[in-house]
Parts: structure tokens; sequence; C-alpha cells
């Protein structure tokens, strides 16, 4: 993170932290904060993508939703094209954000059922009041087609449609205002296979022809293998290593990351996977454990673990950066 | 492995229907498949396929009404479950074939104790003292890894982290020594690595109580790692019921094909494209009259779509496929 006179990246989170208070007792004071997530910096470049990785409740969603400001950060800053994100003023924000997106997991809760295809691809468009009548009605029937559908769909409603299809209609209302940054979250995690390789490779010609830019947030490995240029594994709200795919897959290097990379069932019964069955189950992030919070479960743990928070530290070779915070390096 | 010859379960031409406000709808057509005792096998397909309600089916679960079992068998151990009473069938429940679901959290009570459920399922199937069935749950609990057994045997639902509330959900499954276990999605609602966990304590208890399981599943990675054959469903029909290796290596059905290309994997090369099917399932309301998969298949000619596919034996590995051109390509293994 050095400040050289290069243009600064299109996105870049330093020691974004976000704590949830939990409130109790009889005055309803704050009794203990959930670290959600708890100082993670990485940089997106225009047109890139960061695949977040992690099992449910690490803080991935809030990670994504915290750097909208959808979640107000608790610390650190995001930095958009090298302007302070976070210090915006509320009116600030609502016009910077045209700019950042989100697509939503559920594709059956994040559509309205009152409206139509075309109201709902189009609310963008009205809320910042761009373009004429006319001019949104084009518009919309121009990011149907980004998504690969027809303009015929237009005045059908959500339940009208199958889980892949509304995931569609989704994703073409986050492209309604030309987006530069996509927060997608778990997008195809609710579809069914034969489906979610469609979506996916809507998303992949997103990136490709529109160079969008995303932060890709799944529990999946193979679908974030697929989609992602650079991966970060994140375990109780931090982010345990970072690697361009090809460094994480080829050589990963956190122990976290490799029992993850074991666990996922190989559809090939002729080989038994080498699995790493790690024993427990993830620490509260109200009360993690002190020094590394995978030391609980580490089947490499050394007695260091337990008192001392790992640094990051950068194990990659030739100029690549390879990002581990795991006292073996 | 010595497999007995006689099928524990034997599931033939069952046909299930619901009524809904549009009409009557077919939710699994003519199914058939053979279970055999201490065998794990895996019925795989898309939501809607009808997988589940196979399951129920078997179990006499099915809502009625809307749904009834409009015709075909069901013997298990030679009786013909379609035709038992239902006080017939609550003494087979639980007893000879348990269930675990996916969702742990609405499968168990959550105002008693995991102690109180067990204890109850033990002393109405076995006759056990409340004593002797507090003994035999905190063994079953040790048994499917749960730390501290004695403590967590009374804690509530809510108390427990999602892999160990599926891990009571086996336990009290088990708990009555069932011939056959039907475990429903068992592993989705978890993440992978408390999964490994789940699947890999299904397997050992698979081998140390001899029990048949019925793995219900959409994941075909699941079932490669833990499944000895596999029915492939699409759209209420079994399309495909093959060993697994021949499933995996030699695909019979265009489907089954199609689904094992599109799952995603991790690849030494990265693929600008990930092979899709394209379209989508058909609405089970307004059914094509040929082959279901027709609109969607690479190999479609006139015949699938007029005249619709039955299951046939395929070869002398008593494999069997629903297809007018079965066969497809020898796939080559994943390698990572």
């Amino acid at each position: 993170m050095s400040d050289t006179g290069k243009t600064p990246p299109l996105l870049e989170v330093r020691g974004l932290k976000k704590y949830f208070p939990v409130r109790g007792g009889v005055f309803n004071r704050v009794m203990a904060q959930v670290r959600a997530v708890d100082g993670v910096d990485f940089i997106i470049e225009q047109g890139k993508t960061l695949g977040l990785v992690g099992e449910s409740g690490c803080g991935k969603s809030t990670l994504g939703r915290a750097i909208l400001r959808l979640h107000e950060p608790t610390g650190g800053q995001v930095l958009v094209d090298g302007k302070d994100f976070t210090a915006l003023s509320r009116k600030a924000l609502v016009a910077e954000r045209r700019r950042m997106q989100i697509i939503f997991q559920d594709p059956f809760a994040s559509l309205s059922p009152r409206r139509t295809v075309a109201q709902i691809i189009r609310e963008p468009l009205d809320v910042h009041r761009i373009g004429t009548v006319e001019e949104r009605r084009q518009r919309v029937i121009e990011l149907l087609d980004v998504v690969g559908m027809g303009p015929e769909v237009r005045d059908r409603y959500p339940h009208e449609f199958s889980g892949g299809q509304r995931q569609r209609v989704g994703i073409a209302r986050a492209l309604a205002l030309n987006p530069s940054f996509i927060v997608a979250d778990e997008p195809v995690s609710a579809l069914d296979v034969s489906v979610q390789s469609q979506v996916l490779n809507v998303i992949s010609a997103l990136k490709r022809e529109h160079g969008i830019a995303f932060l890709f947030i799944s529990h999946d490995l193979a679908v974030i293998q697929h989609i992602s240029d650079e991966i970060g594994v994140m375990y109780l709200g931090r982010i345990v290593e970072r690697a361009s795919v090809e460094a994480l897959y080829r050589d990963p290097k956190h122990p976290y990351t490799k029992a993850l990379m074991s666990a996922i069932p190989v559809p090939d019964p002729t080989r038994k996977s080498q699995r790493i069955v790690l024993g427990g189950d993830v620490p509260s992030p109200m009360n993690p454990p002190p020094g590394c919070p995978f030391h609980t479960r580490c089947p490499e743990v050394m007695a260091k673990c337990r008192s001392v928070v790992p640094e990051t530290v950068d194990v990659g070779d030739d100029g690549a950066s390879h990002v581990v915070a795991c006292h073996l390096y | 492995m010595a497999i007995e010859r006689t099928p524990l379960l034997s599931v033939q031409d069952l046909v299930v229907e619901f009524s809904t406000e549009h009409g009557v709808v077919r939710a699994i057509d003519r199914v058939s498949f053979d279970v055999y005792p201490n065998e794990t096998i895996g019925i795989v397909g898309e939501s809607g396929c009808g997988k589940t309600v196979t399951g129920l089916a078997v179990l006499g679960l099915i809502p009625s009404p809307p749904g009834r079992i409009v015709s075909g068998r069901i013997l298990f151990q030679g009786r013909d479950l379609a035709k038992l009473s239902e006080s017939e069938l609550r003494e087979i429940r639980g007893r000879d074939i348990s269930m675990i679901f996916q969702e742990p959290m609405t499968a168990l009570n959550p105002v008693f104790t995991i102690g109180n459920q067990m204890i109850d399922v033990l002393m109405v199937h076995r006759g056990l003292t409340r004593r002797q069935a507090r003994g035999a749950s905190i063994e079953m609990l040790d048994k499917v890894g749960i730390p501290v057994p004695g403590m967590r045997i009374d804690e509530y639902p809510h108390q427990l982290s999602g892999g160990m509330r599926q891990r009571v959900m086996i336990a009290m499954a088990l708990s009555c020594d069932p011939k056959l276990l039907i475990a429903d999605e068992p592993t989705t609602a978890l993440d992978v690595t408390t999964q490994a966990q789940v699947l890999e304590q299904i397997n050992k208890l698979q081998e140390e109580f001899h029990m048949a399981v019925i793995l219900i599943t959409h994941d075909l990675g699941v079932v490669a790692e833990t499944c000895r054959r596999a029915i492939v469903m699409y759209c209420g029909r079994v399309v495909e019921n093959a060993a697994i290796e021949n499933l995996f290596r030699r695909p019979l059905h265009p489907y089954t094909a199609g689904l094992l290309d599109s799952i995603p994997q991790i690849r030494a090369n990265r693929l600008a494209e990930l092979p899709i099917i394209p379209g989508r399932v058909p609405d089970l309301l307004n059914l094509p009259d040929g082959c279901r998969f027709a609109e969607r298949c690479c190999k479609v000619s006139e015949r699938c779509r007029r005249e619709s596919p039955v299951l046939e034996a395929f070869g002398d590995a008593g494999d069997c496929v629903a297809c007018h051109t079965p066969g497809m390509p020898i796939r080559e293994t994943v390698d990572v």
C-alpha cells in the first residue's frame, strides 16, 4: 500500500471493522461486541474480481455490506478511486453509490413481488432521475438483453420466473446505473447446478465485456475459483489468506485454507479425497479465542498460536502478493 | 462387499399425485428402484424432481390431502407399505426405517431438551425404562461425535450449532437400530467442513449398524463419496440408475452427463465458459408428450418428442436408463 504517483485503485479497503453491539440486562446496556469484521485490508483494481470465501458466520456478507455502507463501518477506511468513501456525508453517499451495486443471494426475497420486471429494473433510473421515460424503457430492454432475457418478460411479475431467471433480473437491476463495482453476495448459492452455471456465465461476460469489478462472496471454493482473479479466505472476521487464484489453489498456505479445500466432495468416485476433517465448530465471534482465531481447530497448532495473534506476512514469490496470517510462516 | 440378493426395499412403479389449485400434479411418475441391505444409494436431481417426495412416500409421510399414492408398491421386507394403516406404519417408522431431514432446527422440538426427545423414542419403540433410555441416548450421542454427551443431553436445540443439531438428528434416527435410513439433504444446510464431519459420521455408522441408507441430495460430489449406486431423477421420473463408477465414468442419460458437466469444480485450468444445460425444467402441470428432457437434450430426435422412453436395463452391470439413444462419451477423470 505505497502512495506512489500512479492512479489509485478502484477500491481500497484499509483496516475495515464492523462490530455489532449485543445489548441486554435491565438497562439494555451494551454487554459485548460481536466482531463480525475485524480489520480487513485489500485492493480491487478496475475490472478485477476478488473472491471472498469462508463458512457461515465468518463475516463475509457483513464485509460486503460495510464496504457499501449498508452497514456503517465501526473503523477503517474504504477508498474509491482514492477518495475516502467512509467519510462522505449521507447526501454525497447517495450520488456516489450509483457506481457501486449489490446482488443478493436469495432471488425470491430480493425482488418486490408487486412490481413488474420492467419496474424493478427501472427503479434505480427512477430514483436517480436518469433519462426520459422513453430512454428508460429502451435501457430496460438493453439490460434484459445483457442478462439473456427477451423484452417480452417486461410486464411479468417475479413469481412467474424460476430462481435462475429471477437472479438475472436482480443482475439487470444492479447494472442499470452502469456501476464500476458490484458486490455479489452468494449470487448462485440458492440455484440448482444446471442453472448455477448459466448465471455464472452471465457474470463472467459482465467482467469481460463491461469491465466491471466484483467482490464475489461465496462459500463454494469451486465457484470462487471460476470467477475470481484474487481470493481472500475469511475466518472469524479476518482474512487469513489472500492470493491470486493460481497461487491459492496450487499452494494453499494457511491450515484453514487447506482444510477447506480438502473438505469439498469430489465428483469422482475413483478418487477418494485425502480429507482433513476439522474437529469442533467455529468459535463465537462474540468471544473469539485469544491468539490465532483458528487455533481451536487447527491441526498444526503450536503453543505460540494460543496467545499471540499472527501478523499478516507476504510469502509470495516472483513479485506476486500472497499474504497469510499464520505463525507457520 | 457381500450383498444379499433380496432387496430390503423394493419400490415398484410408484406414482404420487398432489392436487393443487391449478390441477393435479404428478410429482413422481412410475418410480422404481431397489435398495439392498447394507448399501448406500443416492437419489440425485434438482429441485422439484421428486426426490424428497420419493423419500416421504416410502415412510408413508405424504401429506394427504393434497397428496396421495395413486399406484405402485413399496415392498419393505416383503410387506407393501403403501397398503398399511397409519398405526401399522407408525410401528415401522422410527424402528425399522428412520429419516433425517435437511433443516435440523425445524425437525427438533425447540421446547424440549435433546434428552427428552431422544428418550421418548427409545421408550416407545424399544420398551426401555426412562433410566435405560437415558443411558442409551448418551451412548448414541457419544457415537455420533458429540463432545460431553452427558451434559449436552440436557440442553435445548438452540444451544447447539448446526452441525451438532444434525448429529443429534442422526443419533435420534439411529437410536432404534433401523434397517433403513433415509437422509434427505442431510448436509445441505451445513458448511463444507461440517459437512465433511457429518458425512464421515454417516458412513461410519452405516458400517457399524449394517443398515441401508438412501441419501437424497442435489450434490453429485456427496454422492460420489458416499454411495454405491445412484438414481438420477428428472421431472418426476427416474432417468438413470447405475453403479457409481459407471455413472461418473460413462453416464447413460444425456441429463446425467449435463449434470456432471455443470458441477462447479476446481480445475487445473479454468474454463472461459462453464458448460450448461440450456433451457429449464418443464412445468409439471404442462408436461411435453415425449421425453421430458427432449427440449434441453443435445441428442434429441423426432422420436424423443413423440414417444416417452421407459426405464430399461443397459449392459450387464445392472444399470438402467430411460432414453431412446442411451450412452454418452466416456468422461476423463477429474484432475486437479
